[in-house]
This record gives structure tokens, sequence and C-alpha cells, in this order.
């Protein structure tokens, strides 16, 4: 892997343990991937919740945090995914002092590297949206394809070691989705179903996604009927990348690098399509229904809400009680909770009963303990992303539109 | 003679131990209970297993990157698996077993090692060599 003058200097620790950590990391990465080079990349995002940190990550950042001030400050802008509990929601969660305690050191010793403390999973949507052609250093799976799809900006999935070497380094190897050899359509899907709400968008995520079913395959998607929205692309991404480790879509006429379905395909023969009809996205949420169960928790997260998203919620709480042996939580990032509560959304969701907790994920925060701290099992919600993950949580996950959450909070069974 | 497996050069140290196999794939946050250490999603073909000091050989890595840090925490807790071989890894992964100095080798010359390999074999794993070598069994 060809390395520039200064990574070679950085590497022989002529900027410090920091550094030289940062770029031995990415040669040992890049050579895995057989990468030429590197690339300068203009953001990095770092995931890095304290459930998966656990006590070794935090002492490994607190090490970093003690070095000196020029040699540990990351290079540029470097912001966070939802961190594991927020500071004033977490005893409401039957979270506990030691998870509190163990989030306030990692974020002291994040603060001492530069980094932003944004706390978000929908950075495209509230902080700096990515550009056609930007570069970029990822986590979060729903945040790279994203980026790469509906931006058409560059990132492969970047953990939360890899993203933060791209912010003390400035640049990240070249391989996977930096490549034009990599962004090319690997399949051909056809939506012959309409798609009524955001868990429909999750639900032909996780169809395409289990059909994809690996990071190098670039799943193309036509027959949609109309352009779908920024929260409908986040659902429809964020279950895509979760249920098939899928970092990368295009949708003829809608993504900026397939203007047509050939340029999806960037000139090749097209694949024989797969077709997804209304009894697909049928079968997708029978997997996951339990119709008449009680229903302990109901969440809207994983993505964090958008602020739209926030005032649904709200409306269709209005007037209205979660049952009281059923929680509600929602997610949210912390500036769109800010713009939440100046607009009375987060009041109204409260006064029915549900919490409304900020710069937090609900997957990312420590969801196996909470469970067992409030008794919780059957979990309902409209993200399919979620489905997914919580299964392996101990959780019996079900899939319903964000309507029919609420009607179940409010009866305490699902509907 | 043993046989011996090629694949692409790969990360972490030479390793040898037992194989547990399976036609599924592999996330730390979504498929494993990191405390008890054993396959914890249902839906695994692994589940109710225990993958502590095994070398896991699974078709590629799937989920979200809690993985890039797991890996390192659980290797901290001796929880752990020995290796971790695939058909096709993520960058997930590679960024995890790079930080975790945990041994990962994929994309082998003769197609998925989980056709290739069997569960109880014993497996010596030369990463910088590229070389998978099934100690029980003859070329």
């Amino acid at each position: 892997m060809h390395l520039t003058e200064e990574e070679r200097a950085l590497l022989a620790g002529e900027q410090g343990a920091v550094r030289q950590w940062a770029v031995r990391h990415q040669v040992a990465v890049g050579e895995f991937f057989d990468a030429p080079d590197t690339v300068p990349v203009s953001q990095a995002h770092v995931m890095a919740d304290t459930e998966s940190l656990g006590g070794v990550g935090v002492e490994w950042l607190e090490s970093l945090a003690a070095m000196p001030e020029a040699e540990r400050r990351v290079r540029i802008p470097t912001i966070t995914d939802p961190r594991g509990l927020d500071m004033q929601s977490y005893k409401r969660l039957g979270q506990t002092e030691a998870m509190a305690e163990i989030e306030a050191r990692a974020t002291r010793a994040f603060e001492a590297l530069g980094v932003l403390m944004t706390n978000t999973c929908i950075n495209y949507q509230t902080i700096l949206p990515p550009v056609h052609g930007e570069h970029l250093a990822m986590g979060d799976t729903g945040v790279a394809i994203y980026s790469n799809s509906v931006m058409g900006a560059r990132t492969n999935f970047e953990g939360g070691p890899s993203a933060l070497a791209a912010g003390l380094t400035g640049r990240t190897p070249r391989y996977g989705y930096h490549l034009d050899a990599h962004r090319v359509g690997t399949g051909h899907f056809v939506v012959e179903a309409e798609l009524r709400d955001l868990a429909d968008w999750g639900a032909l995520g996780g169809i395409v996604g289990r059909a994809a079913n690996n990071y190098w395959q670039v799943p193309v998607i036509t027959g949609l009927t109309r352009v779908p929205g920024s929260d409908e692309l986040k659902h429809f991404g964020a279950a895509l990348a979760s249920f098939g480790s899928v970092a990368l879509f295009h949708v003829p006429g809608v993504t900026p690098e397939a203007p047509a379905l050939s340029d999806a395909f960037q000139g090749r023969a097209v694949p024989p399509a797969a077709r997804i009809g209304a009894n697909d996205l049928a079968a997708f949420y029978a997997t996951y229904a339990a119709p008449g169960d009680k229903v302990d928790v109901v969440v809207f997260a994983a993505p964090q809400l958008s602020l739209i998203e926030m005032q649904s919620v709200a409306g269709l709480l209005d007037g209205r009680r979660v049952h009281e042996s059923t929680s509600l939580v929602v997610t949210t990032s912390p500036e769109i909770k800010f713009a939440a509560d100046r607009m009375g959304l987060t009041r109204r969701i409260e006064d029915a009963g549900g919490v409304v907790a900020a710069g937090v994920c609900f997957y990312q925060m420590y969801a196996r303990e909470m469970a067992e701290a409030n008794g919780w099992q059957r979990l309902l919600t409209n993200s399919a992303k979620l489905v997914n993950i919580l299964g392996g949580y101990g959780y019996k996950p079900t899939l319903a539109s964000m309507e029919r959450c609420i009607d179940s909070a409010v009866a305490g069974r699902v509907l | 003679m043993p046989l011996v497996l090629k694949c692409h050069p790969g990360l972490g140290p030479v390793v040898t131990g037992t194989a547990l196999v399976a036609r599924d794939n592999f996330s730390a946050r979504y498929d494993l209970d990191r405390k008890a250490g054993t396959f914890s999603r249902a839906a695994h073909k692994l589940y109710g297993q225990s993958y502590v000091d095994k070398i896991i050989v699974l078709v590629t890595a799937k989920g979200g990157v809690a993985t890039a840090w797991m890996l390192r925490e659980m290797a901290a807790r001796g929880v752990a698996p020995k290796a971790i071989v695939l058909d096709r890894s993520n960058t997930i992964l590679a960024q995890g077993a790079a930080f975790a100095d945990l041994t990962l080798v994929d994309r082998f010359e003769a197609g998925d090692p989980t056709g290739l390999i069997r569960t109880g074999d014993e497996v010596r794993i030369e990463p910088s060599k590229g070389l998978v070598t099934i100690l029980n069994r003859d070329a």
C-alpha cells in the first residue's frame, strides 16, 4: 500500500503514538482489502456507544486522551453516533448509575480528542449533509448507506476505531466504496407493491437486504411510483444495511449516480429482475407478527426520528394515554430534541405517557439490561432495522406501522 | 500431508484451534450473548453453542459497526473466538480484527470455506501467508 511522505512519518511515530496507531491500523485494514493508497476524507463519524466499547474500549480512549494535546486532536470534523445513555432520561428507562458513569468517561475522552458529540445517526438530515463525490469515513451502517446512495458520497462502513483513525489522519484507505469498480449495480429489484408507511419502506429494505445478503452487493431498485422522501429512504437504507450488510443502492431517476437504469449498471447488462409484491411485504410482516400479545414496550428509533416523525408521533398520541402496563420510548438526536422541546412536541408525547430520549438509539443503549430492568419482552416498533437487531437481545419484536404501534401502545396489546 | 487451503493474506497472529462451522453469517451485536460466550440469536445455525476459543467458520459478516469495538472487548474478557474464517469479510469485521489483533482470513482459492472445513477439524491459520491447514485431514 502506497503511503504519502507524511503518512510514513506518522507511521514512524514522528507525531506521537496516537497518530502512529491510526496509520498502523489503516495500513492493516487497507492491505487486507488491497487498497492501493489512502484518500483524503472531509468528515468522520464515530460509532462508539459505551455498550460496544465496554470498559476496555473506554480505557483505551482515555489512554489516547492522556496524550499531549497536539498529538491527540482530530484533524477533520469528527462527530459521534448515538451514545449508550441520555443523562436526562436514563433513570426513567431503568439504566444504572454505573452506565451513566462510564458514559461520562467516554464523553470526556472524546472531547479531549476534539470530537464533536453530535450523538446522532441522522447527521445527514441534521448536521452537515454529504455531497456527491465527497469522500467520508462514516460509522453507522444507516449513515453510510444513505451517504453513499442518496447523496452520492463515498464511504465504507467505518467502525469506531477506523473512523477515529480517519479523524486523526484526515485520510482513509482507498478500497470498497471509494472506488468506481465497487459502485456498479449487482442485482435488480422491481417493486410492485404500494408502500404506505415508513415501516413498509423498512420492510422493503429488509426483503432486498435478505436477498442481497452481503457487503459487496449493490441492489438497484425500480418500479417505485413516486420519488421517496428523506425519512422513507432513511428507513429503507437502514433496513437494507441491517439485513444485508449492504452499503450502497441505486434508484434510477432518484439517486445521483443513476439518472437511468443503464447508469446503475455502468452500461453493463441489466440482470434479470426480482419482483417484490404486496404478498412479499405481507410475508415479511408475518415473520414478526404476534396478534393479541401483550405489548411491553413500543419503540420509535433506529434511525433516530426526524422532526417530522416526532410531529407524527405527537399527533397520533394527542388526547390519548399509553396503557399503564406498556412503555413507549422515542429516541432522537439532541438537535431534534431541542427543536421538539421548543415546538411542544416532546411535551405532547410525554403527557401521553411516552419517554423522549435524546442522543441515543434503542439498540445502542444496553437493550438487554433495559429489558431485564423493566420486564420488557414483546416489543412493537415501526423500524425494520430494530426488529432485526433485537431478536439477539432477548426481545420478541413485532413490526407495524407508526399508527398501529400507537394504537397498540394505548390498548396495551398488539392490534 | 495435511490438507492446506490457500486464502487472501489476513490479519492477526498464527493460531491453532478447533473449528465450529455453519453456513450462516456473523455479527457480534446481532448474534452473540457476549457475556455467556454463546450464539444467542434463535435463528442462527449455531444458536446456543459456545464460540469461545473456537475457530469459527462462517460465510460473511453481517450487521452493524459495533463488532469493530466488540472483538477487542471480548478478547480482553476471555470470551472471544480464537479466529474467524469467512468466505468474504465485510469492512467492519476486518477493522475489528485489526483493532483486536484477532486472526481473520477470507477469500479462499477453493471457494466458500464452510464447504471445506468441518466442525471439529483441528485447524492452523497462518494469516500473513494466506494459509489454512486442516491438521486432521490429508490432502
